[in-house]
């Protein structure tokens, strides 16, 4: 089971929202597919949901093209739209085995289906509620029910834990991760710190182009700049250290504490402890942080 | 796969107390019409007909029949379950198709507690059973056709917008033209052009059903339009 984009093209009237990208994914991986806001995350995983065609390009499915055969390709996927949309109106069990009649689960088999699809996703309590009536981290659940009551290889999850609270983040990831094992699991999401919990593998995407795309454990060793961390007593100005030639990206963190991003931390270090000396101020902490994909997402995708 | 979209959307309807509103409100109208106001009260009238009936529905049709279907696409565009509907097995003929038969299905549910008018004015008849059945039913069935006609009108309109009061508006409104505004064009002058555009209209296709005769002319007339406006819905619904 695989998902392969190629060559992937759109254009929103002159605007390119993706300029011929290219990944894949395999079974038995987390992807986890991040970019800033309107990078172009939430068109890929539309066109490869069969909802958008793209201008040019394709995207194939076990073989399958999603432009050719949108609707064989449907019943492989699972797919978990930006913003979760629900009938709000239906009762969780209702909805799910609406859901399961589109996808032509029939009689025994879509109630199989809807009953363990509901505990594996924690519905158990809630399920003879109103979709209106359930807090967001529930509906979040039904959403992935959703996405997962006819049993899809492939399974496309837009941005499924914007919005809730840290409990139900780690329960939903932990979910994601259980489902990841054996399927094909394509995620976006602007929150690294679920991508380093979660995938195996990163593409990261910036204004319709892939910059980066990597084993996470490889691009983390590849492509970190390191951070080193500066504070002292004194308030301090930006423009003392973008001069500095070792010096990548500053984030001012407090007016007192600034983040630098560079290749060479120890080069860095040296030179900030001249300036530290040369304005006479007192030096709290100096210290590296470690690389993290949150450092190499910054430095992808700032300009 | 259909059947469970069909039933979606029935139940949808009857989820919103606007939906047994609606019946009640074009069933209360019509009785009205039929029994009580004294201008046009069948019991007023000493005939054993039910003119009035099929005079007035088209009316409150104009209205009614946009109603139930404005929802059907521009809601669920707005709020994202469309994309729901469109990423499923279904192809977009068969959500329209769906939809369509679903708005009938609600369109006939309305119009059958009209058929007790029928079997009340054939008792009160003197002698019992003096009606115009043909007739009757001609015009029944010209009624159905015209809902069905709005109904695809107003799925059209639905497809246009994500806002159903939008959608409402534009329903009414190519309603009104079609069964009124042309055959009112055309009274305006006697001509050849005037005559043209008079088969254009509904209410001539509908008044002739009313002499208990449909030809295939009229069955065209409707199916094509019908055809057309569910071919144009899945234009505007295609993947861009």
């Amino acid at each position: 089971m695989s998902l392969e984009v190629k060559q992937l093209t759109k254009r929103y009237k002159t605007q390119k929202a993706l300029d011929a990208i290219s990944f894949g994914a395999q079974s038995g991986q987390v992807l986890g597919f991040l970019g800033p806001n309107g990078a172009g995350k939430s068109t890929t995983m539309k066109i490869a949901s069969g909802y958008l065609l793209p201008d040019e390009g394709d995207v194939v499915i076990n073989g399958v093209s999603v432009v050719e055969q949108p609707k064989a390709v449907s019943k492989m996927i699972g797919y978990l739209p930006e913003h979760n949309p629900l009938y709000l109106d239906m009762y969780v069990k209702e909805f799910l085995g609406f859901v399961a009649g589109l996808y032509d689960l029939k009689g025994k088999n879509a109630k199989d289906q809807v009953k363990s699809i509901v505990e594996r996703c924690g519905l158990g309590p809630e399920q003879h509620k109103k979709i209106g009536q359930l807090s967001k981290g529930y509906r979040q659940r039904v959403g992935l029910a959703k996405a997962l009551v006819h049993d899809p290889e492939v399974i496309i999850l837009d941005e499924p834990t914007t919005g809730l609270d840290p409990n139900q983040l780690v329960e939903i990831r932990n979910l994601i991760k259980d489902i990841g094992r054996n399927k094909t699991l394509i995620l976006s999401t602007h929150i690294m710190q679920e991508v380093e919990a979660i995938c195996d593998k990163v593409v990261i995407i910036h204004k319709g182009n892939i910059v980066a795309q990597d084993l996470l454990h490889h691009l983390k060793a590849e492509k970190g700049l390191s951070a080193l961390v500066l504070e002292t007593e004194e308030p301090l100005e930006k423009s003392w250290f973008a001069v500095l030639p070792a010096v990548r990206q500053i984030q001012v963190i407090k007016h007192n504490e600034l983040e630098m991003l560079t290749e060479d931390p120890v080069q860095l270090r040296k030179e900030l402890l001249s300036v530290v000396q040369e304005k006479n101020l007192s030096l709290l902490s100096l210290r590296k942080q470690e690389k993290n994909l949150e450092t190499i997402f910054r430095q992808l995708t700032q300009n | 796969m259909m059947w469970q979209l069909f039933v979606k959307e029935i139940n949808t309807f009857f989820n919103q107390l606007t939906g047994y509103l609606l019946l009640t409100a074009f069933l209360v109208a019509l009785g009205l019409v039929v029994w009580v106001f004294p201008e046009t009260s069948v019991l007023e009238y000493g005939f054993a007909d039910l003119e009035a009936l099929f005079v007035y529905t088209p009316f409150i049709f104009v209205f009614l029949v946009p109603a139930i279907t404005m929802r059907m696409i521009a809601e669920e565009k707005k709020s994202g379950t469309w994309e729901l509907l469109v990423t499923a097995p279904l192809t977009n003929g068969q959500i329209i198709l769906a939809k369509y038969l679903a708005s009938l299905a609600l369109i006939l549910l309305a119009l059958l507690p009209t058929l007790i008018y029928y079997y009340s004015i054939v008792q009160l008849g003197d002698p019992v059973g003096n009606i115009d059945s043909a007739g009757f039913f001609g015009s029944f069935i010209g009624l159905i056709l015209i809902g069905a006609v709005f109904a695809a009108i107003g799925l059209f309109s639905s497809s246009l917008t994500d806002n159903q009061i939008t959608a409402f508006v534009i329903g009414v409104f190519f309603g009104f033209v079609l069964y009124f505004g042309l055959s009112a064009l055309a009274a305006l002058q006697r001509n050849d052009m005037a005559l043209f555009i008079e088969e254009l209209s509904l209410s001539y296709h509908y008044q002739s059903m009313g002499r208990g005769v449909i030809d295939s002319s009229t069955l065209v007339y409707f199916l094509s339009l019908i055809g057309g406006l569910l071919m144009a819905t899945g234009i505007m619904i295609r993947r861009k």
